[in-house]
């Protein structure tokens, strides 16, 4: 049993990370608009424009 | 440079310039609405095409000049992938065509434009008509369509748009036009500066959330572990092991997130109040002092699950509260976006030429002179100079009916002008005009509300006193027998004891009550709201935008169909809300030509349609110019008894016929009416609207006359609701002017109404985004639902309570009865509210909002 003492540390030293990067997450912003993106991975790559903008 | 003037519409669109109809006309054709049959549809708005625009050469249909210069836009660019995605469009463009100069201006891009490090600008810009899918995707494709501009990112839930541009390479009114072409209008959003804050916070408590809830998980592992090896079952170094991690885990916790609670019990204490934190922040204190001193110690329990359980689910119950207050705080800012933010001013170079000139309404300054055209609201006070016109007061009066207004007349900021373009001189603008005095005088109505203690709160107080004597009692038993014990028992009653399920039974409930009603369309700000409404109260109406549509429109007709397209002709171009009327009348009617035409302020108009002399306007107007209809004059003179205001047509000398227009009451009012008296509710009209009229509407919602007050100036109204509060009833004030902003904010709750003013939004309690009196049954039902479910919750989680402070002041609860209690509590309370319909799903609607 005395796996657990080289276990559980690494279990809670993942946990850590995942805290880690989801503070990171949080306070960059990524998680203050929760709709759009939710709509924007339906669209499409744009396709090559027809003209070139703003002639 | 901006895009709409660089884009010629590609050959095969063949434009036909019909800019010179105006927009009312347009307006007129896009009533025509009806379901597509044979005509067909516009290629960009997938609506009908008039039958008068159908050109049978051209490849695609447009039913409007917007639509065309939209689609001509998109096809240059490559963008028809549009049309793939847009699966719900949604009616014509209508794009105002404006400059939107003032984007420009100092003032402007000094209060809202920010500078990014980089050395781009940014900017919030708040857009009407965002709705689906495809509107992110063409505006984030703005970027494409004016060079200079780095990124476009739209919000959908919002409909904020943020924008960063090079300002050496674009300028900001660009950007606006583009996108105005495309049907979005664009508006510089306002709550800038609390927005900042605002997203601080929120990222602040989710970090906290997360934080908590990622620990808390874990020390219930060890604790599970921990629970199975008792007895002996586990060797005492891994026991030991078990204890230190979940110390470890569990400190950081309470010193992080949950400084909170430490920092709401002081403020709580500093002002000698019993607060729901205080029992908190003393269990969490005490428990993980104890709880470190039996780690050290190794021996006794050690509560570290309890406590990092428990601050997790208090933060959680916070979270939702916060969230669904910020919901109704963000729909309210945004209304208040929409108000005008430039205005015309006309600027007399040296050589004695003038132009126009459009500046935000933040750069007035007394002695200014503005232009104000005909449909424009007015941005400050001031003097008319030049013209004569009529004047919408109804913002600041309630009346519905146009004034007249000549040079040399004062006008107000928030009224509209209705019929012919004005010269204003500015008198006093911003904060001193006379809209801005009534706002202050309203937000000092606001602050002077009584605060309403929540149901909630007001048990919490007993609760927390009781908790603290009971604790205080088993320490005093059991202090005498065994000195460790009766510290153990009291940290026991005190974490099980903890509001966990009491925290979360009301915010839980409001919050989901509170999402509910929002996908209804209304706008719910605190929770103190739902509980004023759940009884039957005192209801004051408003009439005008409330009760009725606030729109003039065709109530009655006399006279023979012939007539109607000759009306129709002359009413064409005009402005004035009588033509408005009749073109919403008679949508369907085809308009001959009109040979010419002179209008008469305050009177009517003369014009040869059709090879015939054609009068409409005011009766005296008529009869001094025309003879004759004895039985129509005589129907005009019933129409006016009904506080219709009557218009007399005449053709070639002879009156034919006569129109009585009215503020029709909305479809559903009636009923809502009933159905809410029938709960109980003491239902009244106040509104600043002639008495006679408001008495008419009175009698078709079937109300007492008492109960129906009219003529009544803001300040009257603010008196009423007063005089009713202090009889001890609460009040519920339903509006949607300035004039009703002031009796909101004294009211108990006040509402405001769709479509109405900024300053009676911001002090309303609740917002309804829908037109119409059905919501306000909704919101009463829905109310009176959760409070059932937060009694229900309430009585759940005082019952746990009760329960486990008995146990723990006996000395028989465990710790491990105690880990089990007191997630299941919780669990039990969320449920609870998760599965209560507290608001019914909507009806299908027949009209949906925004």
């Amino acid at each position: 049993m005395s796996v657990l003492f080289l276990v559980v540390p690494l279990a809670t030293l993942m946990v850590g990370l995942a805290v880690w990067a989801f503070v990171r997450s949080a306070r960059s912003g990524q998680l203050d608009d929760l709709d759009t993106p939710a709509v924007r991975m339906l669209h499409d790559d744009a396709p090559p424009p027809a003209g070139p903008p703003g002639s | 440079m901006s895009a709409t003037e660089t884009l010629p519409p590609p050959a095969g669109y063949d434009v036909v310039d019909r800019s010179a109809d105006g927009e009312t006309a347009r307006g007129a054709d896009h009533a025509v609405a009806t379901p597509a049959g044979a005509r067909p549809s516009c290629a960009h708005c997938a609506g009908p095409v008039p039958a008068a625009d159908v050109d049978e050469t051209a490849a695609r249909q447009f039913c409007c000049t917007g639509c065309r210069t939209a689609f001509a836009i998109l096809h240059e660019h490559g963008l028809d992938q549009y049309y793939r995605l847009a699966e719900q469009r949604r009616g014509p463009v209508q794009a105002t065509g404006r400059s939107f100069a003032e984007f420009d201006h100092e003032a402007f891009q000094a209060l809202y434009v920010r500078r990014t490090p980089e050395g781009l600008a940014a900017v919030d810009l708040y857009l009407e008509g965002v709705h689906c899918a495809s509107c992110v995707w063409l505006v984030e494709r703005v970027p494409m369509l004016v060079p200079g501009v780095v990124r476009a990112e739209l919000e959908v839930r919002r409909a904020l748009a943020h924008v960063t541009w090079d300002p050496a390479e674009a300028r900001l009114s660009a950007v606006a036009r583009a996108l105005d072409a495309l049907g979005y209008r664009a508006h510089p959003f306002r709550g800038v500066r609390a927005e900042e804050v605002r997203r601080r916070e929120d990222r602040a408590m989710l970090v906290r959330i997360g934080v908590a809830g990622a620990i808390a998980v874990n020390v219930m592992l060890a604790a599970l572990a921990l629970y199975s090896g008792e007895h002996g079952a586990m060797e005492a170094q891994y026991t030991r092991f078990f204890r230190w991690l979940s110390m470890a885990l569990t400190v950081p916790t309470i010193l992080g997130p949950g400084r909170v609670f430490f920092r709401g019990a002081w403020g709580a204490l500093r002002t000698r109040t019993l607060h729901m934190d205080v029992p908190i922040a003393l269990a969490l204190a005490v428990g993980l002092a104890r709880g470190v001193e039996n780690t050290i110690r190794d021996a006794g329990p050690i509560y570290f699950d309890g406590l990092a359980t428990l601050t997790f689910a208090l933060l959680a119950g916070r979270y939702l509260q916060q969230r669904g207050q910020r919901a109704a705080a963000d729909s309210a800012e945004l209304i208040y976006s929409l108000a005008p933010s430039s205005a015309q001013l006309l600027e007399r170079a040296p050589d004695g030429d003038e132009h126009l000139v459009e500046v935000p309404t933040e750069a007035l300054l007394p002695g200014m002179v503005l232009e104000i055209r005909a449909g424009d609201a007015l941005p400050a006070d001031g003097v008319v100079e030049r013209g004569a016109s009529t004047l919408d007061l109804s913002l600041l009066t309630g009346e519905s009916r146009p004034v007249a207004v000549a040079a040399g007349e004062p006008v107000y900021a928030g009224t509209v002008n209705l019929s012919s373009p004005l010269r204003v001189r500015v008198t006093a603008s911003g904060e001193e005009s006379r809209l801005a005095k009534i706002l202050r005088q309203v937000e000092d109505g606001v602050q002077r509300r009584a605060p309403v203690v929540h149901f909630a709160n007001r048990l919490a107080g007993w609760f927390v006193a009781v908790v603290l004597l009971l604790t205080a009692g088993t320490l005093a038993y059991w202090w005498p027998t065994d000195p460790t014990a009766a510290v153990d028992h009291a940290i026991a009653l005190l974490v099980v004891t903890c509001p966990c399920a009491l925290a979360l039974a009301t915010p839980l409930a409001v919050s989901v009550a509170v999402g509910r009603a929002a996908r209804l369309g209304i706008f719910v700000k605190g929770g103190d709201v739902v509980e004023q409404l759940s009884r039957p109260a005192t209801l004051l109406l408003d009439k005008t935008g409330t009760i009725t549509e606030a729109r003039t429109a065709l109530a009655a007709w006399r006279g023979p169909d012939a007539v109607r397209p000759l009306v129709l002709a002359l009413e064409r171009d005009s402005l004035h809300p009588v033509a408005e009327g009749f073109r919403r009348a008679w949508p369907d009617v085809a308009v001959p030509a009109v040979a010419e035409s002179t209008h008469t302020i305050g009177g009517g108009i003369v014009g040869r349609v059709a090879g015939r002399e054609v009068v409409v306007g005011s009766p005296r107007f008529v009869r001094e110019r025309a003879a004759g209809g004895d039985d129509v004059l005589a129907a005009a003179e019933s129409m006016a008894g009904r506080a219709l205001t009557p218009v007399l047509v005449a053709v070639d000398g002879a009156v034919v016929a006569a129109a009585g227009f009215g503020d029709p009451i909305r479809a559903d009012a009636p009923e809502a009416v009933r159905q809410l008296r029938a709960r109980g509710w003491q239902v009244g009209i106040l509104s600043g609207d002639d008495p006679a009229v408001v008495a008419a509407v009175g009698r078709a919602l079937e109300l007492p006359p008492a109960a129906c007050t009219g003529g009544a100036s803001p300040e009257d109204k603010l008196r009423a609701v007063e005089r009713a509060a202090a009889g001890g009833t609460r009040v519920v004030m339903v509006g949607d002017g300035v004039n009703d902003a002031a009796a909101i904010a004294a009211a108990s709750v006040g509402v405001g109404v769709h479509g109405g003013a900024e300053a009676c939004l911001a002090t309303a309690d609740v917002y309804l985004m829908k037109p119409g009196l059905g919501a306000l049954v909704q919101l009463a039902e829905g109310a009176e639902r959760t409070m059932r479910v937060i009694r229900r919750n309430v009585a759940f989680s005082v019952a746990y309570n009760v329960v486990g402070a008995g146990l723990a002041m006996a000395g028989l609860l465990t710790p491990l009865a105690a880990a089990i209690l007191m997630p299941l509590s919780s669990l039990t309370v969320v449920l609870a509210s998760w599965r209560s319909t507290t608001f019914a799903a909507p009806a299908p609607a027949p009209e949906s909002p925004r």
